[in-house]
């Protein structure tokens, strides 16, 4: 975390001071980022993070209403998940299944479990040892969109995978 | 503790035997709650008196007696401003006429003292067109900080004898308490008198917390936490505050609730991604399962008297409700609507269950016979869940949770007619609720 913070904070001097000059005729900039390409400078992530992990692979799988099987785009992210896993063996995942609220609490507890089991069995499938791998459900508890449409429901149902070094479980 | 004394000299003075009043020809006064669309009926208090050091208990009393019936949208209230008649004290004669010239159907005199740190409530209740007392005098008595408790014994009992049901004013609810934003909700348990009086938290918000449920003496609660980092299922003492997990066990445990003789605790266990019902014996702890199925089967809720249990399961396809032994073997379907359904209750009285349907867009509060017939949507809403009944089974309480980034959940109850849908009366919000016993 702490290195890609620096990348970002000299991305962000090379921004200002490839800003400096013209700044003086025109308004300011405000975002550091918004000359990123441009300055051929860009921010990445280390290999070998949990942040990296998020940006490589993809950390989160969305299902279908009350579905807990894993579609084809959700697979192509799992496989990517597992091949960072695989590749980072000194990381564990706990794999957190949600729901959205159209549901009761209990059953979305249920259901939720149902989610990150389906990703814990993918992953196993692909190389990942199962003692790496522990599941959590929140249900409905801890929505990530908190809007009551679809739209938030759709990004609602979901199983995350958070990496953490260590050894697993 | 709270004490109860039949009035003797009311007998005495009425001229009646222990028997219960026989009226006129049109029978009893009385309101039944399974009727449709009714007119509240008319009563009266004819204001209390004070028999020494009652002091703000006297209108205190008084006014959460006529609150507990009036909150029941079977009576309404007639002002004492209408009144005529003007009794000198609790023993005074009813003047049966003022009373029936202001269309009061039933009176209720009382008086409250205040003795040695304790309150002692008393009150009559009479049939005001038959002339008559219905029933006894009483007399309650309780703490000063327990003054509540003697007016809602004393409401339980006029409403009892009006209605033909049990009491229930008299008796706790346990719920969770929400705060914090949607997406970071922070929950503790909570309990509070039916009425959203008194509330009282019992654990703190660090880490969530989900669906308590007393124990049939009230004395223990069963929920479920996450303060593990996994949900599980806990016992918590009410008094003692003591909290521990029922089992250590692989999986997340879930959805808790004891049996009436509290003998048992059933609840819902994962393992692998799979959910089923396990039973446990609450004094030892041996646990077994009751359903061994691929499908998730959750929520399970006692018969009455212990033998059955009702439950839901998506093994069709979409949650349903089953009912089977309480001991496992093949359940039998009983709900066959479209739609979800899901939360079943037994009701204490052994006749009904509630339930939570999803269809079409909407939550419902609804009930059914346990045979599936008579299913009925007592509400309608964005999202309206988990029913818990009234100790005497005509009153459910529930959750309805507004929609949106801001929405968030209330306690609402509703008679099982559908009628009289009401808010509790709490501040903030809240979920989860599970009605106690009736207290002693």
């Amino acid at each position: 975390m702490k290195i890609i913070v620096k990348f970002a904070a000299i991305g962000a001097l090379l921004t200002i001071a490839a800003c400096s000059r013209p700044a003086q005729q025109g308004p300011l900039v405000n975002d550091p980022y918004a000359n990123m390409n441009q300055s051929g400078v860009g921010v990445g992530t280390l290999p070998g993070t949990a942040e990296h992990f998020k940006a490589t692979a993809g950390d989160t799988v969305l299902f279908p209403v009350d579905q807990s099987t894993l579609t084809p785009e959700a697979r192509t992210i799992l496989a990517n998940q597992a091949g960072w896993l695989n590749q980072n063996q000194g990381f564990a995942a706990r794999i957190e299944g949600h729901a959205d609220e159209q549901g009761t609490r209990e059953y979305n507890l249920a259901l939720g479990a149902r989610r990150a089991s389906s990703v814990q069995e993918y992953l196993i499938s692909q190389g990942v040892a199962s003692g790496r791998l522990s599941t959590v459900s929140y249900g409905k508890e801890r929505p990530l969109a908190i809007c009551s449409t679809e739209e938030c429901y759709t990004k609602n149902r979901r199983a995350q995978t958070v990496v953490s070094p260590g050894a697993g479980m | 503790m709270l004490r109860k004394l039949f009035l003797t000299s009311a007998l005495a003075l009425a001229g009646l035997g222990l028997a219960a009043p026989v009226l006129a020809q049109d029978g009893p006064l009385r309101i039944e709650i399974t009727d449709g669309v009714i007119e509240p009926m008319p009563f009266a208090i004819s204001t209390f008196h004070d028999e020494g050091g009652a002091g703000e208990l006297l209108s205190q009393v008084q006014n959460l007696i006529a609150a507990d019936l009036t909150g029941t949208g079977l009576f309404r209230e007639i002002p004492s401003t209408a009144h005529i008649a003007r009794p000198d004290g609790f023993e005074t004669p009813v003047a049966y006429e003022d009373w029936k010239a202001i269309n009061a159907q039933a009176l209720i005199t009382g008086a409250v003292r205040v003795e040695g740190g304790k309150v002692i409530v008393k009150f009559r209740l009479f049939d005001v067109f038959a002339g008559q007392p219905l029933g006894d005098g009483m007399q309650f008595d309780a703490s000063t900080g327990n003054w509540r408790r003697a007016a809602h014994k004393a409401a339980d009992q006029v409403y009892a004898r009006l209605t033909g049901e049990g009491p229930y004013f008299d008796s706790r609810v346990a719920f969770v308490q929400e705060s914090g934003p949607k997406d970071a909700r922070r929950k503790r348990i909570g309990v509070m008198d039916y009425d959203g009086a008194n509330v009282k938290y019992l654990t703190d918000d660090s880490s969530l917390v989900l669906a308590p449920r007393f124990s049939p003496d009230g004395s223990k609660l069963l929920y479920t936490s996450f303060v593990s980092g996994f949900p599980k299922a806990m016992m918590l003492d009410v008094n003692s505050l003591g909290s521990r997990p029922l089992a250590d066990q692989q999986g997340m445990s879930f959805s808790p609730r004891f049996s009436p003789d509290g003998r048992w605790i059933v609840y819902s266990l994962e393992k692998n991604g799979n959910t089923d019902i396990y039973q446990m014996d609450a004094a030892s702890g041996a646990q077994r399962p009751l359903t061994n199925a691929p499908s998730i089967e959750t929520s399970p809720s006692f018969s009455p008297d212990g033998s059955q249990i009702v439950f839901e399961s998506d093994r069709s396809g979409q949650p349903q409700l089953y009912i089977m032994s309480a001991s496992g073997g093949e359940p039998k379907r009983i709900s066959f609507g479209s739609g979800r359904y899901g939360t079943p209750v037994w009701s204490p009285r052994g006749d009904m269950i509630a339930f939570t349907r999803q269809e079409g867009g909407k939550f419902h509060i609804g009930v059914m016979r346990t045979d599936g017939s008579e299913e009925k949507m007592l509400t309608e809403s964005f999202l309206d869940e988990g029913p818990t009944w009234a100790p005497n089974g005509r009153v459910v309480m529930f959750t309805r949770v507004t929609p949106g980034g801001n929405g968030e959940p209330r306690l609402h109850s509703v008679d099982i007619t559908g009628r009289n849908m009401r808010p509790v009366k709490l501040n903030g919000a809240a979920s989860d609720p599970d009605w106690g016993p009736l207290l002693p």
